[in-house]
């Protein structure tokens, strides 16, 4: 699909045509980036870049950016994955900036969770703009070189932009004119939410195939592997827009608990090799929420081991 | 109308309670409708709360007026004469009638006895929802004539994001997520693929952004 536009290395695998491996490192509750930097170092030869989440389910956290920084200064590619909820455009062209002067070239463009969920309930939100005008403010900035206000920007930023895309929340029939939606806005790389029910993402990408989506964009499929029974019931329940199937859970619930984490790991494993084979999927994001050391048997396992090397 | 619900009695008290002389003021426009303050809740919270400060073996003198509406002059001009017989005024009208009656009358105290909520509807007796937070462009022609600002709980002009669930919004099973009813309204219309035109970034300095608002019309003005 073209040259790349940026100096971003995982836009360079993707349109030299490689499967991608992103993971993505959530920062500590404190100003400790050892915690961040360790789980870098335990993943950083199996993936091609690493997201960091921005204070993920409204909880507050040391910042996305100033994590990037610390895998940066590691010599690991961040995305920065950005939330609108907490900045309003001022701030979000403002930090665009301080990312590409540390010459972070990808980010992952979210509107983010609610703030009722986190530990600040009672704060406010701000929402200026929703996650497909992120989209297109990080796109007018790099490919016009201009503030939204329409002033020249300096040296613009270079950034290949991402967003993610959720193909089982509601309503299911606009999952893929969303898809559209975000690729009109100028989007380049999609991470979806974790895939359990492998047959209705496989619906999702042939809609979007049907439509040509997928020559359009990137599409890396997500996925997490569960630890237990219990976090497989739990995502069920109680993660909203998350869907997993009864024979997922009945299937980990099939093994002696000492051996769930293992059956966790090979469902995992096998949605990857899978999902391999299926037209559209440019790569995989892997997010093992706290169990980042897993990582590299994942990639290993699933047969996309060793990492490409770009230029 | 503007929604309203009645504050809780023992706030009430608190701010009373340095007071002997006060006028409970109503209104009969939307905090009627609403039923928060119009003269029937004038009526019940006056009972109470001499029945209260009777208790506490207070002397404390509690009238009851409710005006037509608090938000016009001309209504508010009606207790010019008697306003300088109390100490002071519980406005049961919305924030909006409580702060016109406070410039008014400088060196009268005016509390408020209700939390005003929203500009909403009555879905049905004690039940009234938002529909509209004001925002000064009104963009319902475009999202099927419901509102993303009011009915979203993040305000997205290209939503749903990810945490709909069932037509529910990610934080309460109970609230309809916004996007789900533009999406079930436009299907109706037979305009769904208005879906897929890119809502463009909001001028937020006609809300609530850009400062205190103001509406001029020269050509009724007197």
């Amino acid at each position: 699909m073209s040259e790349p536009k940026t100096p971003s290395k995982l836009e360079k695998i993707l349109r030299a045509g490689h499967l991608a491996v992103t993971s993505e490192c959530g920062p500590p509750r404190g100003s400790d980036a050892h915690h961040i930097t360790k789980k870098a170092e335990m993943i950083r030869n199996h993936v091609d870049a690493i997201n960091i989440t921005d204070n993920q389910t409204s909880v507050t956290r040391l910042c996305s950016l100033a994590s990037c920084i610390h895998l940066k200064l590691m010599g690991v590619e961040p995305t920065l994955q950005m939330v609108t909820r907490d900045r309003n455009r001022t701030a979000l062209q403002s930090d665009i900036l301080g990312a590409a002067s540390f010459d972070i070239f990808n980010i992952l463009c979210l509107s983010g969770d609610h703030q009722i969920f986190g530990d600040n309930p009672k704060g406010q939100n701000v929402f200026d703009l929703d996650s497909m005008q992120l989209i297109q403010t990080v796109r007018y900035m790099r490919d016009e070189g201009k503030f939204l206000g329409g002033d020249p920007i300096e040296k613009p930023p270079r950034i290949f932009v991402g967003a993610a895309a959720n193909p089982f929340a509601d309503p299911f029939e606009i999952r893929v004119p969303r898809l559209a939606k975000k690729i009109a806005a100028g989007v380049e790389f999609i991470q979806t939410q974790c895939i359990y029910n492998v047959e209705k993402f496989e619906l999702w990408l042939k809609l979007a195939r049907d439509r040509g989506l997928t020559e359009k964009v990137f599409i890396l499929a997500g996925v997490t592997p569960f630890k237990s029974v219990g976090m497989a019931k739990y995502m069920k329940n109680r993660v909203p827009g998350m869907d997993v199937p009864d024979e997922v859970v009945k299937r980990l619930s099939g093994v002696p608990k000492d051996k769930q984490a293992e059956e966790g790991l090979t469902i995992c494993v096998e949605t990857i090799q899978r999902l391999k084979e299926a037209e559209g999927v440019k790569g995989f994001h892997i997010m093992a929420i706290e169990w980042e050391e897993k990582v590299p048997e994942i990639v290993e396992r699933s047969g996309l081991y060793p990492r490409p090397k770009v230029d | 109308m503007i929604v309203a619900k009645k504050k809780p009695i023992e706030e009430i008290i608190e701010s009373l309670k340095d007071y002997r002389r006060i006028l409970i003021l109503g209104c009969n426009e939307c905090v009627t409708v609403c039923e928060a303050g119009g003269k029937k809740e004038v009526a019940v919270l006056a009972s109470a709360l001499r029945m209260y400060f009777m208790n506490q073996g207070k002397n404390v003198k509690i009238d009851e007026v409710t005006l037509e509406r608090q938000c016009d002059h001309e209504y508010l001009e009606e207790v010019r004469k008697t306003v300088d017989q109390y100490d002071a005024v519980l406005s049961l009208a919305c924030g909006v009638g409580v702060q016109f009656m406070a410039e008014k009358y400088m060196r009268t105290p005016v509390l408020p006895g209700v939390d005003t909520c929203f500009m909403g509807v009555t879905e049905e007796r004690g039940v009234w929802t938002e529909r509209c937070q004001g925002c000064g462009q009104c963009i319902l022609a475009f999202t099927g004539g419901i509102c993303p600002v009011s009915r979203c709980a993040k305000r997205l002009f290209n939503g749903p994001c990810g945490g709909s669930t069932k037509g529910k919004c990610e934080i309460d099973k109970e609230l309809d997520c916004g996007w789900q009813l533009i999406i079930n309204r436009l299907t109706e219309l037979g305009r769904l693929e208005d879906y897929e035109k890119l809502m463009p970034m909001k001028d937020w300095s006609t809300e609530r952004a850009g400062g205190p608002r103001k509406v001029v019309r020269e050509d009724v003005r007197s």
